[in-house]
């Protein structure tokens, strides 16, 4: 580390500029996109405004922590996600989802605090021992995994559940699990396939059914795909301009403003539109990991590109649903769907990652 | 930071998960160019496809339905129309009560169980927004009740789509026609494009003989949808071109009166302008009403309709075979002046009967005394059959079928009507191929009293009357005259045009035959003397009895004592003024009797109201009917 580093004015805000800029630059874009695939509903795009401002406020609160603070209240958090995962189960009996608590004002969702919970639990285990770590370790990793993703599939969240594992399982791989572990963990993976089908519900199989062949069942579960696509392919290169969606306004679209809104971004600004859009992602991923890289200790360079890789899994679930690549599963576009609880949790997710980037000490070796 | 008590490489730490981190980006770097390829694909190499695609969900084509072109009769009247019926339709969703609404309702207005079960069932199978009809052909006043209380009815529309109506109703359904729902065997041959908003369609008579003029041209509405199928705007529309009006020959006040003439009986009138072709009046009694067929007649009265011993749905005047009877008696005696074997005075010896020589059997005539001395005129004005009889065996068959056959019979006329009838006009061929018998000599004579195989349709009596009447000359019967806006600017069918001509050796052998029926009317011993009393007008005319059944050798039987159906039909044709004739009819009144009893008071009242119109001074002294 370099001797001579002056503390600048961003250092001492614990805030990084670059980082800040693109998600402001994205929750601008989201906020016009909203109005447009609400139908100009400005009750609905006032909301979300409000969900920005409080998520900064915890995403520039949380940057004022020091990682090792971070670090001593992960095992807390985690366990408190998971009693209240279990506590849903309890309260969620009989038909139907039950994914969140009704807290009067705000809907408060576990399986989100768990979406921050496992990535510190799992960097906080990682950091405790040397590196690669030993298999033990990683046992016990799968299992803080695994017990979350689980509870959560049951609700049933698969979208958030396979979220949570992919987050888990990208802390595992930068821990520097070794190859032939990797090869033989993705061909049992593949294997376990089999049996996990049949404890799919119905719909989700469909999903997956449908995703291989929409064209099947175009006015089911196809209807989605075939909508999305023709928004997405009808715009164009530079698209249909603001407001002008027609699968978006006139409804065609399922899901306009919150899982499909990329369609909607597709369809108004064509692929010069989704370029930019994706572009503003990959300066916040790229940076998130730069971020990482420079790193003081362990603990934080885990936490700050688990983090970021899992910002660009959230992105790539999204629109590769949106386009026709990977099955409909309820995973929002981050920072632009409409929603308070997941814009909170990404928020605060870069508040540890300004955290991590301006509380390295001065003097190291 | 407390230093922990294993040696641990921070460097190399560092460098394995800097290492994990590169390898991430590069998936990143991979995975995003699969999405923008991806993207790529769809909005660029893809986009006219999905353009169409959109395109297809949001505009939606509306076909529209062309209005049906309107019927005129020759004297102005509107026969065929169309009328706004009225129903009563609710949009759910803007109704903030349904139950309630309807409870409403059915104290201001009448509305049934079988409605009500209609209304939910509909009302479950369409969108909230969707018009959900609750009744059907609302009346003036429910319709002003509704509009009265509208405002506390929200989401409750009278709405008004145009259904076929016939003012006139039964005196024309022969004529007109009607309208009916589009069936399956319908979709079969109607253009799917140009019918795609058509509900109906002409089933009979001039409305289906006139379907393509009087349907027009489908138009179209470009509209935008949403995905509930809302239709938010019209983007583009091009309007239905009408169909054409017609205007008919048909005057409807001679119908009405040819109507009323045939009233409580069975029959057939049908006139006709000999200069133009033009059918004047044609009624096939009894007629039926033609309005509830237009949207569906209840099966109760269709087959109310179609049991009927009285058959209301057959056009007699067009597709009823009847044996033309004396009526084609100066059709033969013009044979016979034009093949040479009969001069006007040429004289003949009626004993009551007629023998084939070598025969024992008497073909009687029907007065039973004989008429004594008669030659062509007396033989056409007192209705003489020896004198046929005699008169057809010299003729012989094959000359009596040529003959008839220049003047139609045998042949349909090629009006512009539907399901006309051919009739039978005998020859030896026709026998030999309907009946595989040789023709014998006994069936000419019956042949030459207008009895035994002669089948005509009054229609071909009219026509064959008409060119006598026209001295050989005639154009097809029609009874469109024009198509188009109005009767001058339309255009004409060609059946209104085209000419029928038959030329004689000796021209003047038409005044002969039509001196002879003018002896037949207002001769002091014609058969049809006593329904021509007081005419102000000079007409030619022939009686005719159709034999319903064989009456044995020697037997005497009077028309009154047999049972009404059983008795013989009354014929009449006729045609006047003498000169310059203007009308030509042929009558039929089944069961009627004698034709001058029945018939020939029938074509009295025609002519009367149809000549006196334009010669007002002149009052018929008596009516006989």
């Amino acid at each position: 580390m370099r001797m001579d580093r002056t503390e600048s004015f961003w250092d001492k805000v614990h805030l990084d500029p670059l980082l800040l800029a693109g998600t402001l630059a994205l929750l601008v874009a989201g906020l016009g996109i909203l109005h447009s695939a609400s139908g100009s509903n400005d009750a609905l795009v006032l909301r979300q405004g409000v969900h920005m401002l409080i998520g900064l406020a915890v995403m520039v609160t949380i940057a004022q922590v020091p990682p090792e603070a971070l670090s001593r209240v992960a095992p807390a958090l985690y366990v408190a996600g998971l009693l209240l995962l279990l506590l849903l189960f309890v309260l969620g009996t009989g038909r139907g989802t039950r994914r969140w608590f009704d807290l009067g004002i705000i809907r408060f969702q576990p399986s989100e605090l768990m979406k921050l919970a496992v990535p510190l639990i799992c960097a906080r285990l990682f950091a405790a021992g040397n590196l690669p770590p030993t298999l033990a370790r990683i046992g016990i990793a799968c299992m803080f995994i695994a017990l979350p993703a689980l509870l959560i599939a049951k609700q049933p969240d698969l979208g958030t559940a396979t979220l949570i594992a992919a987050a888990g399982a990208i802390s595992i791989f930068l821990a520097g699990l070794q190859v032939r572990y990797i090869f033989w963990s993705v061909i049992g993976g593949l294997l376990s396939l089999v049996p996990l089908w049949g404890l799919l519900h119905d719909y989700q199989r469909q999903r997956v059914l449908t995703l291989l062949d929409p064209e099947k069942d175009p006015l089911g579960a196809g209807y989605h795909i075939i909508q999305s696509v023709i928004a997405v392919g009808s715009g164009g290169l530079f698209g249909k301009g603001w407001l002008n969606g027609t699968q978006s306004r006139l409804e065609f679209l399922p899901e306009r403003h919150t899982d499909f809104i990329f369609a909607v971004i597709c369809e108004e600004f064509g692929f010069v539109g989704a370029m930019a859009l994706i572009a503003a992602y990959l300066l916040v991923v790229v940076r998130g990991l730069q971020i990482a890289a420079g790193a003081q200790d362990t603990f934080g360079r885990l936490l700050a590109a688990t983090l970021s890789l899992t910002l660009f899994v959230y992105v790539f679930v999204n629109t590769g649903m949106v386009i026709g690549q990977l099955p409909v599963v309820g995973v929002p576009l981050p920072l632009v769907s409409y929603g308070g609880t997941s814009l909170v949790t990404l928020l605060a997710a870069f508040g540890i990652l300004m955290s991590v980037h301006t509380h390295r000490k001065r003097l190291s070796f | 930071m407390p230093a922990p008590l294993t040696f641990r490489d921070r460097y190399r730490e560092a460098a394995v998960v800097k290492t994990r981190i590169i390898v991430a980006a590069a998936a990143v770097f991979l995975l995003s160019l699969i999405i923008v390829g991806r993207l790529a694909w769809l909005q660029i190499g893809r986009h006219d496809h999905y353009t169409t695609l959109s395109q297809d969900n949001r505009v939606k084509v509306v076909p529209l339905a062309p209005t049906r072109g309107l019927i005129y009769s020759r004297d102005g009247v509107l026969v065929a129309d169309n009328r706004p019926a009225f129903s009563l339709e609710l949009v759910p969703e803007r109704v903030p009560d349904i139950d309630a609404t309807l409870a409403y309702l059915r104290r201001i207005i009448d509305v049934t169980e079988p409605d009500l079960d209609r209304f939910h069932r509909l009302r479950k199978q369409k969108r909230r927004f969707e018009n959900v009809p609750l009744r059907f052909n609302l009346t003036e006043e429910e319709v002003a009740r509704i509009a009265i209380d509208r405002h506390r009815l929200p989401g409750v529309e009278v709405v008004a789509a145009l259904s076929r109506n016939y003012p006139l109703g039964a005196a024309l359904a022969h004529v007109i026609g009607y309208v009916g729902r589009i069936d399956e065997a319908d979709l079969k041959r109607l253009d799917p494009v140009n019918y795609g908003a058509t509900t109906h369609v002409g089933k009979s008579s001039i409305e289906q003989t006139y379907e393509s003029q009087l349907h027009g041209r489908i138009g179209y509405e470009q509209v935008e949808v949403n995905s509930q199928g809302r239709v938010l705007r019209v983007l583009d529309r091009t309007p239905a071109r009408p169909g054409s009006d017609l205007h008919l020959t048909l005057d409807v006040s001679l119908q009405t009166v040819a109507d009323s003439a045939l009233a409580g009986r069975r029959g057939a009138v049908v006139a006709i302008d000999p200069t133009t072709g033009g059918v004047l009046a044609l009624v096939s009694a009894p007629g039926y009403d033609p309005n509830p067929f237009v949207n569906g007649i209840s099966s109760a009265r269709y087959a109310a309709l179609r049991e009927s011993p009285d058959k209301p749905l057959y056009n007699r005047a067009l597709q009823a075979l009847y044996p033309p009877g004396s009526t084609i008696k100066p059709l033969l005696a013009l044979a016979g002046l034009e093949y040479g074997l009969r001069r006007p005075a040429d004289r003949d010896w009626c004993p009551g009967y007629f023998q084939i020589q070598g025969q024992e059997h008497k073909y009687r005539c029907w007065k039973k005394e004989g008429h004594g001395a008669v030659n062509l005129k007396t033989a056409i004005a007192e209705s003489c059959d020896v004198y046929f009889y005699e008169l057809a065996q010299d003729l012989k068959i094959d000359r009596m079928h040529e003959f008839l056959g220049r003047f139609g019979f045998g042949s349909r006329t090629g009006i512009d009507l539907p399901q006309e009838s051919a009739g039978v006009n005998p020859s030896r061929a026709w026998k030999r191929a309907a009946r595989k018998e040789p023709w014998y000599p006994g069936e000419t004579l019956i042949a030459g009293i207008g009895q035994g195989f002669n089948l005509v349709t009054p229609l071909q009596l009219a026509q064959a009357t008409a060119l006598i009447a026209g001295r050989g000359t005639a154009v097809r019967p029609h009874v469109v005259e024009a198509i188009g806006e109005t009767a001058a600017g339309g255009s004409r069918p060609p059946l209104a045009i085209e000419r029928r001509l038959i030329t004689l050796e000796r021209a003047r052998d038409w005044e002969t035959i039509i001196d002879a029926m003018h002896e037949v009317v207002q001769g002091p011993r014609g058969t049809a003397r006593r329904s021509a009393e007081g005419a102000a007008y000079a007409y030619a005319g022939k009686t005719g009895t159709s034999q319903l059944f064989g009456i044995k050798q020697d037997e005497e039987v009077e028309n009154e004592d047999i049972e009404e159906r059983l008795r013989d039909h009354g014929l009449f044709v006729a045609f006047a003024p003498l000169d310059k004739p203007r009308i030509a009819v042929a009558v039929v009144v089944e069961n009627g009797g004698s034709g001058s009893g029945s018939a020939a008071p029938v074509a009295r009242r025609l002519f009367d109201h149809y000549l006196l119109q334009t010669m007002p001074a002149a009052v018929p002294a008596n009516h006989d009917g």
